[in-house]
């Protein structure tokens, strides 16, 4: 995907002003940080299982080259294939060419943030196949022609009123004419729409959020159920994951589970938790004839091998953008690539480069919600911190910003220096406040005021009255 | 038994903007029992230079406050945020250097922010003030996630004659202060005080209490924009019974 980080001050101003982002926005709240918090209060070994899933992942990254090949001979005995891609381009390649080694003119698809990471959509399309997106939410942007805003709620940024201006447009031709506007008859109509769609695909394409080492199985954690047809329905079923989330034992898979619904909706478990395991046996009454899993680097062995491999630990439940009051406040597309929130920040920088997400880790207030709420207790804010000093080592960030920090410093590092200027200042400061305690205006601080007055200081500095208190004493 | 004695770092804004809560930090030392110092050598903990990812100003100023407060009992700050930076991170920077990482260990263990200090490590909570007023409590994030205080305030807040204490929804967010962040991001730090002042005033409390500075400037001045009369203080003015000058961002017309 096109990445447009480097604009997200622009896209920030954008983000506040647009009202149907604002009231979409306010469904966070409610819809996931609410219900996060009862199913955590209700599961009394909750902070138990973090750290258990902590030392899962961390296990599993120690030995992650002995997991995948081990993950690789369980789904080869299974009757199905691994492929290997370095990259995005090596990735669309080779499911490209599975698809067209099935001629496949339709492709149903799960959801899958791996296919979004690499681009698949446009190059499938470009190869002349139909491709839908069969998650709601990921429908409702197909037809939008908008990539997703969120990693498990890609269409929040999404009124019901545009949802059903979209169908209305889009859904004309399938012979539905009337403008529904609740979420039941929404959902059933997309549902009428997409069934013919699964029944018609060739290839059905869906994500992984965990693939199990010990079975060579892959699971997926759906609301919807149209991730079990997406694996079932078309004669060949691919699956596209990045490398790292191979877990050793299905005991392992199950404790991240009850970590993944909580953390993710606030749900005990998902509707649907599906394991593809191979191709249909001969015994099967249904299944895919080809089973094939495209295991995607990207930089993750980069990551493994440097200071940020902790951040492969995560398993994508979305907990750290909605707890960010940075994400609540401007949604994700703002972020410009794949991966919005904290989680998004670091996999955008790796991915993308400092320079281009230069603003990314710096627009963060290092609050530190998102490591509190993160099931693999990812230290996020300290990942941001050092996003920051690589940033600040390579020179990338403003002249203004370097030189201010130098003089800011080469006072605070001189006490008796600090002390003198401030001795002067900031009675100035206060006499010129006194009257209204506070300015609507200061010079050099436009950044403050264009939206918060900039309250007067007292007067005198505390080491001088201190100083002027303890001579009044001796 | 011997006086603990303690050595108060005043923190930057505490020093450049309110002067009354580091006297009201050294009263309530003194009134649990401890000798108080405030070393002259001190400007600022270095957190703005930390959290630009500019470690080599970070390093040099950690070092003078692990000398300048070499030789106390007990760090004791009226700041989550600054004693968070000392505490937590200062070790950090010293990750390759023995003798300073030490140090820094050292200094970290004795350092501790104002109300945890007094309820967790002197236990004192026989608190001499009286503030009639509904009043509610915004949690800072540093001195909240990095030290755990949550409880200690309200606690001594409990032992204020005539005060009513009355928690707002979301109290734990962060109100868009973060150092740097507010003037790099002043749109999104405007927006996210904007939902803090909206818990504040939804709360029905007359007046906002905090452990930090930076924290409570960011709010009184969005309040202070919207025209509101919620008044700012700092907990440690409200304890100390320190609370007759103008509130934070109040005049002597307000």
């Amino acid at each position: 995907m096109q990445s447009n980080s480097h604009n997200f001050k622009k896209n920030v101003k954008g983000a506040l002003q647009d009202k149907e982002l604002q009231i979409a926005l306010a469904h966070v709240q409610e819809g996931f940080i609410n219900k996060r918090a009862l199913a955590v209060d209700k599961l009394a070994e909750f902070e138990q299982l973090r750290e258990q899933a902590k030392q899962i992942r961390n296990h599993t990254l120690e030995h992650l080259d002995y997991y995948l090949e081990r993950y690789e001979q369980a789904v080869t005995k299974l009757g199905g294939q691994v492929h290997w891609a370095r990259d995005s381009k090596e990735a669309c390649e080779i499911v490209l060419n599975i698809c067209q080694q099935a001629e496949a003119k339709s492709v149903i698809k799960g959801k899958s943030m791996v296919s979004e990471e690499i681009g698949l959509n446009e190059v499938l399309e470009q190869s002349g196949m139909d491709v839908i997106e069969s998650d709601l939410g990921e429908y409702i942007l197909q037809l939008a022609e908008e990539p997703p805003s969120h990693i498990i709620a890609p269409a929040i940024h999404k009124t019901r009123d545009q949802i059903s201006d979209l169908f209305v447009k889009h859904h004309a031709q399938y012979g539905f004419s009337e403008r529904q506007t609740t979420v039941p008859n929404l959902v059933n109509e997309a549902r009428a729409v997409l069934r013919k769609r699964f029944l018609e695909a060739d290839v059905g394409i869906t994500g992984g959020n965990f693939l199990v080492a010990e079975t060579g199985s892959n699971i997926i954690v759906t609301n919807e159920g149209n991730g079990d047809l997406s694996c079932t329905l078309p004669k060949v079923h691919i699956v596209t994951s990045g490398i790292e989330k191979v877990v050793p034992t299905l005991d392992d898979a199950t404790a991240l589970l009850r970590l993944l619904g909580r953390s993710a909706t606030g749900q005990e478990i998902t509707s649907y938790t599906t394991f593809s395991s191979g191709p249909k046996r001969p015994e099967d009454l249904d299944g895919p004839e080809q089973y094939h899993v495209v295991l995607v680097d990207n930089v993750r062995s980069k990551m493994l091998a440097d200071e940020f491999r902790e951040m492969l630990r995560c398993i994508r439940c979305g907990a750290c953008m909605n707890h960010c009051p940075v994400y609540g406040s401007v949604g994700g597309h703002v972020y410009g690539w794949v991966y919005p929130g904290p989680m998004g920040v670091v996999l955008s920088s790796m991915n993308l480069g400092l320079e281009e997400t230069k603003d990314l880790a710096n627009a963060c207030t290092l609050n530190g919600r998102c490591a509190e709420v993160c099931p693999v207790k990812i230290p996020l804010p300290d990942l941001l911190r050092n996003l920051r000093r690589q940033q600040h080592e390579a020179r990338l960030n403003s002249l203004a910003v370097r030189y201010g920090l130098n003089i800011w410093a080469a006072i605070a590092k001189r006490p008796a220096i600090y002390a003198a200027m401030m001795r002067i200042a900031m009675p100035l400061m206060g006499a010129l406040g006194r009257k209204r305690g506070r300015f609507r205006y200061f010079p050099l601080a436009g950044g403050w005021t264009a939206g918060r007055d900039l309250p007067a200081p007292q007067g005198s500095t505390f080491q001088s009255l201190y100083s002027k208190r303890t001579r009044q004493k001796t | 038994m011997n006086k603990p004695n303690v050595g108060l770092f005043v923190t930057c804004l505490v020093d450049l903007y309110r002067p009354n809560v580091g006297f009201a930090t050294i009263k309530l030392l003194e009134q649990a029992g401890c000798t108080v110092e405030v070393p002259k050598s001190q400007t600022c903990c270095g957190q703005p230079a930390l959290n630009s990812g500019d470690y080599a100003n970070s390093r040099d100023i950690a070092k003078q406050v692990i000398e300048t407060f070499a030789n106390f009992d007990y760090v004791v700050a009226p700041s989550g945020s600054c004693i968070g930076t000392i505490k937590t991170h200062y070790t950090e920077l010293f990750e390759n250097d023995p003798e300073w990482l030490n140090k820094a260990e050292d200094l970290s263990r004795r350092s501790h922010e104002l109300f945890s200090f007094l309820t967790d490590i002197i236990k004192f909570d026989a608190v001499l003030s009286t503030f009639p007023a509904k009043a509610t409590y915004h949690d800072s994030c540093s001195g909240l996630r990095e030290l755990g205080v949550k409880n200690q305030p309200r606690h001594l807040l409990g032992n204020v004659k005539d005060l009513t204490l009355k928690e707002m929804r979301n109290s734990e967010v962060c109100c868009g202060f973060g150092g740097t962040f507010c003037v790099k991001y002043p749109e999104i730090s405007t927006r996210m005080a904007s939902d803090k002042v909206e818990s504040i005033t939804a709360s029905g409390a007359e007046v906002l209490l905090g452990g930090d500075m930076g924290c409570l400037l960011n709010i009184s001045g969005r309040l202070k924009r919207l025209d509101s009369t919620v008044k700012v203080y700092h907990t440690a003015e409200v304890l100390a019974d320190m609370t007759n000058i103008p509130a934070i961002g109040d005049g002597e017309n307000d």
